[in-house]
């Protein structure tokens, strides 16, 4: 079901296809799309896909799920995204995922029940010479040490609490 | 829109105020055949033609990167009226090959695609950057992307191609965004889009973005993502360039790769062919990361000796630890030990031949405290999280590589394992669909070749000497201790013994290895050891 508050977002959507190639060339920018409306994929926004694009709806399902971009569960505000790559791994990336974990109480592809954080991990976010790295939505945080990582936290609640 | 004529006026001025801006600017300066360079030992030991512009241009402004004799080659190529042939022929004589990791030589590629003849030919870029530890294609695209969009256009020139896609990763914002603004550029200049400088030509770039996907670093499965599907590897029945995207003829090239072509038609193949070694010509560029004192990306003739890179140029190994094994051509390579290091240089043939691969130009640093069979079990982790599962061996037997992997990390390990381990990995290699799933197994191929007695450890031994296998280690209580007691109030499985003011004891058979006692202790007595 289209929850009323959402109809603003899928009328954007609907809007977009409309500029687009009606066909399955288009799918991959059209989720791109999807995903910066809703922060996530609806399933009901999988189905307009399909049927906007001609396409059979379990097609439009199995990119979504093959691609680990694209999720079809609600991210948080804040998305934390943790570079497991090679030089990140051997300067301690785990432990800094850990601390975020721990720090707040959800695991790596979950979101926390306020929607305010998700914790993902990345396999490399191509800034290798400053590693451990961590991107907090576009931005990032350089030679992260874990122990930095409750002070990070408190720092984005404080924000939100002021805004 | 540019004419021949007015895009030279336009250099000349651009010059002018780009001599100007870069005057003030105390990190750049003119050496005496008048190149901009970057100052710092750093910089002045390397031989940077991909990343000449890099630091020094502004990306998001056209006529800087038209001020350092961009888009001359094109401009000169398109005055001169050029036939095809000869475009494709300069290329094959230049020797440049794919700085993507296979290094298959990027002129014959044009040359099969021109062979054929179609309505439509597509250039694709792929700049779906996957390898952990290489990040040189986010360096180019961000700060000097009209090289890109240039070494594209000249492609499309050569093999008569008219659509070029750039495949570009999601998870590089700030690449998508500098590349949107450099085509929008080039587009309103007239250097892109329907007749090019005012000449028959036209050829035009659209951008595809990547959805997180390792796979479609790899051609076909990129070319599969492109039309909208799930991004697996299609099965080699014809050469891309014959039959590639939308069943047309498809040349696919790597970012550096691209970023090379306008310089070999500014200064010729012969000038490219004299750099580097006779088979690896030019230079490549490394992304030296890990344990290094000075990381950062290195660009250096091809054939440069290894400790030339990881000494000279990036100062040494961090904290003076010693070096154990450089990682090379990231979950598709191997491991270098420290022994090869001294007499390994860095090009296609050299790599092949001790079992590593170039792959896109990571070097990462390792040592003493890093373990092998960590490392190897960190790749196959990678790979199996990122098959795409079309083809048994990648899908199924990687997964069987890393559960083997993780009972040596968990002391399960037995010596026969390691036969079996090898077996299967050379399965895996001959056996997969994909270049990716055929190297897939590198990492432990290599590391069980130069670490065998670093894997015999773990599963005879039980024992992890670089001391990172948790499971293999056990809390020690040193000399230090004072006796306080406070490590064993906090023991979860009270497995801590010792009278107040005496030295306490860890029962290594109970303890569950949480690290508690460690965390707690205020004189850091606890170990692993």
């Amino acid at each position: 079901m289209i929850v009323p508050a959402d109809q603003t977002k899928y009328d954007e959507l609907a809007a977009f296809i409309q500029t687009v190639d009606a066909s399955e060339k288009s799918l991959i920018a059209v989720l791109h799309r999807t995903q910066t409306i809703f922060g996530y994929i609806p399933q009901d926004a999988q189905l307009m896909i399909a049927k906007a694009l001609h396409l059979p709806t379990a097609k439009v399902y199995g990119v979504v799920t093959f691609y680990s971009y694209f999720t079809e569960v609600p991210r948080g505000k804040y998305q934390i995204s943790v570079c497991l790559g090679t030089a990140c791994y051997v300067k301690g990336a785990q432990d800094v995922l850990k601390a975020f974990q721990d720090e707040l109480g959800i695991s790596a592809g979950e979101t926390t029940k306020d929607l305010l954080f998700s914790i993902s991990q990345s396999r490399c976010l191509g800034d290798c010479a400053n590693a451990p790295v961590v991107m907090i939505n576009d931005e990032l945080y350089a030679q992260v040490h874990s122990d930095e990582v409750p002070a990070i936290i408190k720092k984005i609640r404080e924000t939100e609490e002021y805004a | 829109m540019l004419n021949f004529e007015s895009l030279r006026a336009l250099k000349t001025e651009a010059k002018k105020r780009l001599d100007a801006r870069l005057a003030d600017v105390p990190a750049v300066y003119l050496d005496e055949t008048g190149t901009y360079k970057l100052r710092g030992p750093y910089f002045e030991k390397q031989t940077r033609i991909v990343l000449k512009n890099c630091e020094i241009i502004d990306p998001e402004n056209i006529e800087e990167y038209i001020a350092l004799d961009g888009y001359k080659a094109l401009a000169d190529l398109l005055e001169k009226n050029v036939p095809r042939r000869e475009i494709v022929d300069e290329m094959i004589r230049s020797g440049l090959r794919g700085r993507g990791g296979a290094g298959f030589p990027t002129g014959r590629k044009w040359a099969e695609a021109l062979k054929h003849d179609a309505d439509h030919k597509y250039v694709i870029c792929n700049a779906d950057e996957g390898d952990p530890g290489a990040y040189m294609d986010r360096s180019v695209l961000e700060n000097d992307p009209h090289s890109v969009l240039e070494g594209m256009t000249i492609a499309g020139l050569g093999i008569g191609a008219d659509q070029g896609y750039i495949y570009v990763r999601a998870e590089y914002p700030n690449a998508v965004k500098r590349l949107n603004i450099a085509i929008a550029a080039a587009h309103k200049a007239g250097l892109l889009g329907e007749r090019i400088l005012g000449t028959d030509f036209s050829f035009d770039i659209e951008l595809r973005l990547g959805a997180g996907a390792f796979v479609c670093g790899e051609g076909t499965a990129l070319m599969e993502s492109i039309e909208g599907r799930r991004g697996m590897p299609r099965n080699k029945v014809y050469r891309t360039a014959e039959r590639g995207l939308f069943e047309k003829p498809t040349i696919i090239n790597n970012v550096e790769t691209l970023a090379n072509v306008h310089h070999i038609y500014l200064n010729g193949a012969d000038w490219f062919a004299g750099i580097g070694t006779p088979k690896s010509t030019g230079t490549k560029v490394f992304s030296v990361v890990g344990k290094v004192k000075d990381a950062g990306l290195v660009e250096v003739p091809m054939g440069t000796p290894l400790t030339k890179i990881i000494y000279d140029i990036s100062g040494g190994i961090k904290n003076d630890l010693a070096i154990k094994a450089v990682q090379t051509g990231g979950p598709s390579g191997g491991c270098i030990p420290a022994d090869l290091i001294p007499t390994t240089n860095v090009d296609f043939e050299s790599l092949a031949a001790i079992g590593s691969i170039m792959g896109s130009g990571g070097l990462v640093v390792m040592d003493e405290t890093d373990c092998m069979v960590d490392i190897s079990r960190f790749f196959m982790d990678f790979t199996v999280e990122e098959s795409c599962g079309k083809c048994t061996p990648c899908r199924i037997g990687n997964k069987r590589v890393l559960e083997m992997l993780e009972r040596f990390i968990a002391g399960n390990g037995e010596p026969r394992d390691l036969p079996r381990l090898q077996e299967l990995c050379e399965m895996i290699r001959d056996t997969s669909l994909c270049g990716l799933g055929q190297a897939a197994p590198n990492p432990v191929l290599s590391t069980l070749k130069y670490f065998r007695d670093e894997y015999m450890s773990h599963v005879r031994d039980k024992r992890c000497p670089a001391g990172v296998c948790k499971s293999l280690m056990t809390y020690v209580v040193r000399e230090k201790c004072v006796g306080c007691g406070l490590c064993k109030i906090n023991c979860p499985v009270k497995c801590i013994t010792g009278e107040r003011k005496t030295m306490h004891h860890i029962d290594p058979n109970a303890c569950i290895r949480c690290g508690v006692c460690a965390a707690k202790c205020p004189v850091h007595a606890i170990e692993l050891a």
